[in-house]
């Protein structure tokens, strides 16, 4: 499904991510861990195309499209989704406008038919009840006054709503008690365990792990791989810190 | 009937404006507008078309009256709307205001509030979206007359440019003659923030849309509240979408 490729990104000319490759089938959720600026959130910011982070070497290929080729909103039609560690708030914008905004313009640019205002709220309130997301917190501005879960949760509501096939989750985990990290995990889950989709978690520690089980766990440092391994990679770094094991 | 000269730029009202298209509005008209003892009443003063504009309002409000302006300041050319208003005791004046412009024009909202009486209050809110070498301009001046203690005027006047070549004058201004008075006013010219449209984008919106989508919220409070608020915003809509794409 995503295949990197070499990839090297500067953030004003500073190299972050230095060839890193990675693959990624339909039906895998890996995890990517590592220490603070290594590169992680540049990978997230890279894949869905955030000015200011330019790439300078290697490709990126998702279902066989060039990915890098593809402006930030044809990345969303394409089937990208881009979970924020810092989700961005903005006053005067009802999340409920904005999603059905954003669902629907997702629709045409794949030639579906909008949602009505009816089929929208329908599937939005399912999304928001499998988060445990009061449904009237969407109708406030997007993120204004929401708590640090409560916006990672209406993070994982959005991505419910937009179904994406392929979804990078920069640090879900951060800022979540135990309760809601729970409920972010099983969201996950619910949403994204399919055949025909993918996920990508950013994160430094193993306890989200325990409810999304990653099929594969990398180690990123100094902007590339540096070690590739199965779920037990994750409980090695947790006990042995990134330095031992990378 | 005594036609007025031409004001100059010297004129501090006509600062900023347009005077090869003025020159053929002028003389403005003035249109006065009364609202009796106790009355309330509203207006919505849109502006949409193609052809260059200038008015002026002149609203009296007697004791315990009040009045609602909108003005949508959202045509093809020149705009500019002038509004003096003359508060009586406990009157209660409101404008909420949003100027729309690209291309090269200009267009302004020019105001004098007088609280000529004790205990009225006045509520200012502008909003300008300026594109292109766009010119937009609030000047709006607060009057407190000696003795209209229990004053109470606000001002909130933002101005969002598009591009770096669009231009917004704002000058709020006080003159307070009496003790005891409440005047605050704000104002503030900025971009449409970076982080925010790319999270709107990449959620699937067009730059278009995002932009539109921001802007939107940008201008509603000049509307909220207003008896036409949903004819306003839309009207408004149509504007910024023609000014983003």
């Amino acid at each position: 499904m995503l295949t990197i490729e070499n990839l090297s990104a500067t953030i004003a000319d500073k190299p972050i991510l230095k060839g890193l490759s990675l693959t990624i089938n339909a039906g895998e959720i890996h995890a990517i861990m590592g220490p603070n600026g290594a590169g992680k959130s540049t990978l997230g910011y890279t894949l869905g195309g955030r000015p200011g982070y330019d790439v300078t070497g290697g490709s990126v290929s998702f279902d066989g499209h060039d990915l890098l080729a593809l402006e930030p909103h044809e990345r969303a039609a394409a089937g990208l989704f881009l979970g924020f560690q810092y989700p961005v708030e903005i006053p005067g914008v009802s999340f409920v406008q904005f999603l059905r905004e954003a669902a629907n313009a997702q629709r045409k640019a794949r030639g579906q038919e909008p949602l009505s205002g009816g089929e929208f709220l329908k599937l939005a309130r399912e999304k928001a009840a499998l988060l445990r997301l009061d449904m009237d917190m969407l109708k406030r501005p997007v993120n204004v006054g929401f708590s640090g879960g409560e916006k990672k949760r209406a993070e994982m509501v959005q991505m419910g709503i937009l179904d994406p096939r392929f979804a990078v989750l920069d640090e879900t985990d951060s800022g979540l008690d135990i309760d809601a990290l729970r409920i972010c995990g099983e969201g996950i889950n619910a949403i994204m365990r399919k055949p025909d989709k993918a996920v990508l978690l950013i994160t430094h520690y193993q306890r989200l792990l325990d409810y999304v089980k990653p099929d594969f766990v990398h180690v990123l440092a100094g902007g590339r791989i540096v070690r590739s391994g199965g779920p037990e990679l994750a409980l090695e770094l947790e006990e042995q810190g990134y330095e031992a094991v990378a | 009937m005594t036609v007025a000269e031409l004001p100059t730029r010297k004129d501090e009202a006509f600062r900023y404006s347009d005077f090869a298209a003025l020159a053929g509005l002028w003389p403005v008209a003035r249109e006065d507008i009364i609202v009796p003892d106790g009355q309330s009443t509203w207006l919505s003063v849109i502006e949409a078309d193609d052809g260059p504009v200038a008015r002026h309002l002149a609203i009296t409000l007697e004791p315990g009256a009040s009045f609602d302006l909108r003005i949508l300041n959202a045509g093809n050319a020149y705009g500019r709307i002038a509004v003096d208003a003359r508060l009586g005791a406990g009157a209660r004046f409101t404008l909420g205001a949003a100027q729309l412009g690209g291309g090269t024009q200009t267009l302004e909202i020019v105001t004098e509030v007088h609280h000529a009486e004790p205990d009225a209050v006045s509520r200012q809110v502008i909003r300008s979206v300026l594109a292109g070498q766009a010119t937009g301009t609030y000047l709006g001046k607060v009057a407190v007359a000696r003795g209209a203690n229990g004053t109470d005027a606000g001002q909130s006047v933002r101005a969002m440019l598009l591009d770096p070549t669009a231009t917004a004058n704002a000058r709020p201004e006080l003159e307070i003659y009496a003790d005891d008075v409440k005047c605050a006013h704000g104002c503030a010219v900025g971009e449409l923030d970076a982080t925010g449209l790319f999270y709107l984008e990449s959620r699937g919106l067009t730059p278009p849309e995002a932009k539109r989508l921001m802007l939107q919220a940008f201008i509603a409070e000049a509307f909220s509240g207003a008896v036409e608020e949903d004819r306003l915003q839309a009207l408004a809509l149509d504007r910024l979408e023609g000014l983003v794409c």
